[in-house]
């Protein structure tokens, strides 16, 4: 874990509220595993105090990507920033997805919606590094609120699910017909609540192992401020920035 | 070379900069980003005799200039501590004291009792303030007569420093500082958070499970640097100054209101390694201010 001041080397708006920041501190080597994130210190933003955790959506170059949603001052003034910025990020926290021991008989479905596709960026350039191809399951409103599908592309196959049917097939994720298609023994997932619950409730359902990543309110993001956690069945409340974001829901009390 | 030594009730801190309780865990989640050592001391995580689960999530909503929390004390108990995690934390090369807590009078007893037997433990800081306990925490600052009897009953059993950390819901805070002096209290820390709330007004639910939690960051800041002024007008012990301390020059303005050391603990959180900050920025300043003593600060409001 260490705290750098980096620069912000590209801020690409990507509409509907979302942008991709990349940036830069040529002075260290970055390194993180897929699914731990950052905590973002929101410069010169009288209006937040503590800092923002977001999700390490790539480090490429040595550059890191973080995918933001506009959800509220902090992150509108991390999206309104230009280029040149400094940004003071602790890098990197929590603990990530699973890193499977056997690649050859790992089968990963890689499934989010919203900003939550963010991880499983990362986590499929990761999966591929190691010789395992990722497959993702991605969805939005419509087609135009589908983020870095380009760039998840360039990893795996790519299943998309929009509402409204512009791309991909028409309904929620969890009616995606490769959801049935038992080509899985894994489901990594991240997007809103009720995606992860529904998505939980699938793969118990057809006996996939499954890790979801939450995004419970957090105060320090390193375990020591306790305002985070998550009931679980074996260890009672932990810390989601420590010991998660992502957990296996076998742990959880869904 | 300035002097940074303090003295607190007994306990020798090579600087006046401690972390606060529940803000930086038991040090070692900072040991990356914070050379601990170079710290006055740190105060680890609110501990009390048996394990605690602490609140429901939500525990935290962040409000203007600050935050509200309802942890709740949770902890895996004094003999958690006592096995796993005092072994790893007794050999910094800093004093390492723990924020002890309880919800009635025997555990506190007990508690102390047990903590005077740690060798490497030179203080504690007794929690009688924590707004999130429904039993016990607050109950027992809130009034003289409560707060004496159970200073008391730990001086009894506690021969090493005594910091009585007190709540800053109640009428008169200088009051109950002058009972637990004069229950034998070595030194006070002033102060917890204050109690608040928030409501979502969408949802029309409010932010924390518990409907109220305790305020900290600079929010409280000049609330928390009257009591302390307050107070150390009130008593001949030390007063160590705490409440939404951002940077050096807060931390020097709580010296000045007549603080013998700080806490910072809500800062942690946006800067990890803002202790370390605070600690050169008094460096600095003595040096400026023509002083050879961070003593000299100690109540020198003019």
């Amino acid at each position: 874990m260490i705290q750098v001041d980096f620069t912000i080397v590209k801020n690409n708006k990507l509409g509907n509220g979302f942008g991709l920041l990349i940036l830069e501190a040529p002075e260290v080597e970055l390194c993180a595993l897929p699914g731990q994130f950052v905590q973002v210190y929101v410069p010169d933003s009288p209006k937040t105090f503590l800092r923002r955790p977001i999700s390490i959506c790539n480090i490429e170059d040595n550059k890191l990507w973080l995918l933001i949603r506009n959800a509220g001052h902090g992150t509108e003034h991390l999206l309104n920033m230009s280029c040149g910025s400094k940004l003071n990020v602790i890098i990197p926290l929590g603990r990530g997805f699973k890193i499977p021991s056997d690649f050859n008989s790992f089968r990963p479905l890689l499934a989010g919606g919203g900003v939550g596709v963010a991880p499983l960026l990362y986590y499929g350039i990761k999966l591929k590094e190691l010789g395992c191809k990722p497959s993702f399951l991605l969805a939005a409103k419509t087609k135009s609120q589908l983020l870095l599908i380009d760039e998840f592309s360039k990893y795996g196959d790519v299943y998309i699910s929009t509402d409204d049917g512009s791309c991909g097939e028409k309904g929620l994720i969890t009616e995606n017909s490769v959801l049935m298609s038992n080509a899985f023994n894994y489901v990594g997932c991240c997007g809103p609540m009720p995606m992860m619950k529904a998505i939980h409730n699938v793969a118990n359902k057809l006996g996939v192992e499954c890790e979801v990543s939450l995004e419970n309110l957090m105060g320090c993001g390193i375990g020591a401020c306790l305002c985070c956690v998550e009931d679980t069945k074996d260890s009672g409340n932990v810390c989601v920035c420590k010991e998660g974001p992502v957990f296996n829901i076998e742990r959880l009390k869904w | 070379m300035v002097d940074l030594n303090v003295n607190i009730g007994g306990l020798h801190l090579k600087n006046p900069v401690l972390t606060a309780s529940g803000t930086f865990g038991f040090g070692e989640e900072y040991s990356d980003l914070v050379d601990i050592n170079a710290l006055g001391g740190i105060i680890v995580k609110g501990t009390t005799l048996y394990e605690r689960q602490g609140n429901p999530y939500p525990r935290m909503v962040e409000t203007p200039s600050g935050m509200l929390n309802a942890v709740g004390l949770q902890n895996k108990g004094y003999d958690y501590f006592e096995q796993n995690i005092y072994p790893r934390i007794k050999d910094y090369d800093t004093n390492v004291i723990v924020n002890a807590s309880g919800s009635c009078e025997s555990d506190y007893v007990e508690l102390c009792s047990k903590l005077d037997t740690l060798d490497k433990i030179p203080a504690i800081e007794l929690n009688i303030s924590c707004p999130n306990v429904k039993q016990g925490g607050m109950a027992f600052g809130t009034n003289s007569d409560s707060a004496h009897a159970i200073v008391k009953a730990c001086r009894e059993v506690y021969n090493k420093t005594l910091i009585v950390k007190l709540s800053p819901n109640v009428t008169s805070i200088v009051d109950i500082a002058k009972a637990v002096e004069d229950a034998g209290a070595d030194a006070v820390s002033l102060t917890n958070t204050f109690l608040g709330m928030a409501i979502n007004v969408e949802t029309r639910k409010p932010y924390l499970s518990t409907i109220t939690g305790g305020l900290s960051g600079p929010c409280i800041r000049p609330i928390a640097v009257r009591m302390v002024w307050q107070v150390s007008k009130g008593v001949n012990i030390p007063v160590i100054g705490l409440g939404g301390i951002m940077d050096g020059r807060d931390a020097v303005e709580f010296l000045l209101a007549g603080a013998s050391a700080v806490e910072v603990g809500t800062a942690n959180f946006v800067d990890p390694s803002v202790t370390i900050k605070i600690v050169k920025y008094i460096e600095e300043y003595l040096l400026r201010q023509g002083c050879s003593s961070v003593r000299e600060l100690i109540g020198g409001m003019i």
